[in-house]
């Protein structure tokens, strides 16, 4: 009796991995979502601290997302190697990428620190709230996919991330497209959209 | 109860095990005694958890419910203060609905959604296992707050800004905001794996569309927390940060709005109503039938109102606020959404009435529960409507006249539907019935109870009687009213003592006795192929699907004149669970481990960081030995299978 339900023979064809990485994402939308909303309703309102307007270095935050977005090439770049079972390049993607969204990471630090000098308090006003917590949910998120890149480097640094363990590169670069997806929303809603000035 | 715990074949898809892992990492061997339930991954086992422990949150839940009922019998009442009567209505509604129904439910969806699909556990038995753990974490740190300087006090629905620090300056409304944010993850990864499982593990035939209504509305359900979880998993971040971090969402002298609570807490909450409503509507869809000797009436109907439901949720959450002033366009828009709504959920009643019409009934206590759903959820419904009515809905705001109402929705709907399903499934979970006599007596006192504890509410409300009062003077025409629904809700609380004692005396008449036989109903679905109670592996083999009601088609056929006539007995349909060495996921300690790290992360929160460290290092050491823990265990893997291997 050796029925076993193994997840190759699954009755949508995805891994059960895969498809709950998928519905995971889905979950994920809901809570970007709900945190954007946040920030559209706070974003005019600012009390009697720095508004929007004045506050944002768009040169600097657009080339802090050009390198996240690239992070995402790197990704892919990582897959397509193990896939073909190379496995130095794959380290290689895997450090790049690891590399690029730590930058961004870098930069939002950079950013925090340099608005707060300037009296954006994370207390501030309804504004200040919203755009730490919507930024901070999403490094935090950029933050977690470091992690996860480097767990991979390192198991396959130790020999244990072959070819047939591909998927689960995948899985960690589907995540970290998403978190790429959402950075395109949340950049073009908090700095491309004209924000009000005081 | 045979346990065999055998290395894993579930969680195989990328887990080569390519290094021997440390010793710290083999896997628990599962064995006897409470060392097996804390380590099981068995989807049985955390259903019969997740029912326990809800079982105990509903009492928890019903005596809070019995010292509001104390409270409010005469007038000028004493037995609570103002205080305490805010953290107790609070409580109640916390517990009753994040620590009973929801887990009632799940407890149900554990157990019954790979049987009824034909598999042998759900995709990641490990996350079920810490979706169980995780949630009565969550449930202990909330009710924690008792002992801790005070219990939440703002209502479960948490208006800002009165849950502020200035208006709520006790902890009590941290310990809803982070004890709700833990069993929201409960829900969430829950909610994942099932999806992936309904998904993911049907049995060889059984389409989407042969699948049972219970499943499928669960699957809705499951759909549903996935998506509506991070909704209020937000509100409760904004909330935190609000109280612990000094952040200005909802402090109005800065232009905080406290709109933005209600809007994001509806937008959960009016899902919630249905992840809440829907495991009980799937359960009656298989009680009636298998008691009307009938196939469910209208099986396409039945699935796609239950997908419009899921739909239409998502579009009437500002009917919770016809009066937070959101303007006449939106509660127009509302208003109509809401009327609308109405009517995929009648197609459900209608179908379970042509279901019952021209059908060999019998009236069995499971029977009578569902009729109960029937019939009492639709005087809640129907109330319902009249709040879709907004210049109504304005009058009867705040009033006893909604406390009726969505007591005879979740306690009409739910509650009722979840008896009925423990009535049924009773045999197949517990090798026994419950007596029946005694279910009948329990169904006849709870809806005794319940009408006369929620029945006078319409009128009290009506009247204007308001909500969340502490106390009412004399003179107001309302002190007549209010003695009879105490009386009521202690007519409810004895109905739950006979369920109580009917658990208990049919175990104890049972003991010794062997295991009923298989079908005890003349059931339907695939669960009812498995013998009583069902076998760690669940299937010997796994049954290829030809059509809805699989079971009831393998035992009944139809001779040259088109009538049913029974073909083979449920002795020959039925598997004896004699499958030896079948590959079953091995238990594991770290979902406990991961599960007990959080309330501290919580409470670290609060109090000291301290406890944030500690808490934060434990799960973190769960979630590390999680994913380092073999999959196979390479100790047992080589001289398998093991014929002896079925032990007690």
């Amino acid at each position: 009796m050796t029925n076993q339900t193994h997840s190759a023979e699954t009755s949508t064809g995805l891994s059960h991995n895969k498809l709950g990485m998928w519905v995971f994402l889905g979950s994920e939308c809901l809570l970007f979502g709900s945190l954007i909303s946040t920030y559209l309703l706070y974003r005019g309102r600012f009390a009697d601290g720095p508004a929007p307007g004045d506050i944002f270095d768009i040169p600097f935050t657009s080339v802090s997302s050009f390198v996240l977005l690239m992070s995402s090439l790197t990704m892919v770049l990582a897959l397509s190697a193990l896939q073909r079972g190379d496995e130095r390049n794959n380290r290689l993607w895997l450090l790049t990428t690891a590399l690029l969204g730590a930058v961004f990471v870098g930069g939002q630090v950079y950013e925090f620190t340099t608005f707060l000098r300037e009296g954006l308090g994370y207390t501030t006003s309804p504004f200040s709230s919203a755009f730490f917590t919507l930024t901070g949910f999403h490094g935090v998120h950029v933050s977690l996919g470091v992690i996860f890149l480097m767990s991979l480097y390192v198991s396959s640094a130790r020999g244990n991330l072959h070819k047939e363990r591909a998927e689960t590169v995948e899985l960690i670069g589907l995540y970290w497209h998403f978190v790429d997806i959402v950075w395109i929303f949340i950049f073009t809603v908090i700095y491309l959209v004209p924000s009000p000035t005081s | 109860m045979t346990q065999t715990m055998e290395p894993s074949s579930l969680e195989t898809s990328n887990g080569e095990n390519l290094h021997r892992p440390l010793g710290v990492y083999t896997r628990p061997k599962g064995g006897s005694g409470w060392r097996d339930w804390v380590t099981t991954v068995d989807h049985k086992k955390i259903g019969i958890l997740y029912g326990a422990a809800a079982l105990l949150f509903f009492v928890i839940g019903g005596i809070e419910a019995l010292l509001i009922r104390l409270q409010l019998a005469t007038p000028d009442g004493t037995v609570l203060g103002a205080d305490t009567y805010n953290q107790v209505y609070t409580m109640h509604g916390v517990t009753m609905i994040f620590l009973a129904a929801m887990p009632l439910a799940a407890a149900f969806a554990n157990y019954l959604i790979p049987l009824q699909i034909g598999a042998r556990d759900v995709a990641f038995p490990r996350l079920n296992a810490m979706s169980f753990w995780v949630f009565l974490a969550g449930g202990i740190f909330i009710n924690l707050s008792w002992l801790l300087g005070g219990a939440p006090d703002g209502g479960w629905f948490a208006y800002a800004p009165n849950t502020g620090i200035v208006f709520s300056p006790s902890h009590g409304m941290d310990f809803y905001a982070l004890g709700l944010q833990i069993t929201g993850i409960a829900s969430l990864v829950s909610g994942i794996n099932l999806t992936v499982t309904i998904f993911n593990m049907r049995a060889p035939g059984m389409t989407l569309f042969k699948m049972p209504v219970f499943t499928w509305m669960m699957l809705v359900v499951q759909l549903l927390l996935v998506f509506a979880m991070p909704v209020i998993a937000v509100a409760l971040f904004l909330l935190t940060f609000s109280r612990l971090f000094g952040a200005t969402f909802f402090t109005p002298e800065l232009g905080g709005d406290p709109l933005l609570w209600q809007h994001l807490f509806w937008i959960f909450g009016h899902p919630e109503v249905y992840i809440l409503v829907l495991p009980a509507f799937g359960i009656i869809s298989e009680v009636i039938p298998t008691f009307s000797r009938k196939p469910i009436f209208g099986y396409p109907f039945m699935v796609f109102s239950g997908i419009a439901i899921g739909f239409m949720g998502w579009g009437v959450w500002a009917h919770h606020m016809f009066v937070s002033g959101i303007g006449p366009v939106s509660v127009a828009a509302f208003s109509l959404s809401t009327m609308f709504i109405a009517v995929p959920t009648g197609v459900k009643i209608l179908n379970w009435m042509a279901t019952m019409w021209g059908g060999r009934i019998k009236f069995s206590a499971a029977m009578l529960f569902a009729i109960g759903v029937v019939s009492m959820f639709t005087i809640g419904g129907l109330s319902g409507v009249t709040h879709s009515v907004a210049p109504a809905d304005t009058q009867q705001t705040d009033t006893y006249y909604i406390v009726a109402h969505f007591h005879y929705v979740i306690f009409g709907g739910i509650i009722f539907g979840l008896f009925s399903g423990f009535y049924f499934w009773w045999p197949k979970i517990f090798g026994h019935k419950l007596s029946e006599k005694m279910g009948k007596l329990n169904f006849w006192v709870m809806l005794v109870g319940f009408n006369l504890t929620f029945g006078p509410m319409h009128i009290l409300g009506l009247q204007g009687m308001s909500r969340r009062i502490d106390t009412y003077s004399p003179g107001f025409g309302f002190e007549t009213w209010n003695l009879v629904v105490t009386i009521g809700s202690f007519i409810i609380a004895l109905s739950v003592l006979i369920f109580l004692i009917n658990v208990i005396t049919s175990a104890r008449n049972a003991r010794g006795l062997p295991p009923i036989g298989p079908d005890p109903w003349d059931a339907r679905s695939l669960e009812w192929m498995t013998p009583n109670p069902t076998p760690v592996h669940n299937f010997d083999e796994i049954p290829i699907v030809e059509s809805l009601d699989e079971f009831w088609h393998r035992k009944y056929g139809s001779d040259e004149d088109g009538k049913v006539v029974r073909v083979a007995s449920a002795e020959d349909v039925c598997q004896d669970g004699s499958a030896e060495g079948i590959h079953l996921p091995s238990p594991s300690y770290w979902p406990l481990v991961f599960a007990i790290g959080l309330p501290f992360i919580g409470l670290g929160l609060i109090y000291s960081l301290w406890f944030c460290v500690f808490g934060g290092a434990l799960a973190l050491m769960g979630l590390y030995a999680w994913v380092f823990e073999p999959v196979d265990d390479p100790d047992v893997d080589h001289h398998e299978p093991q014929k002896e291997d079925v032990s007690d």
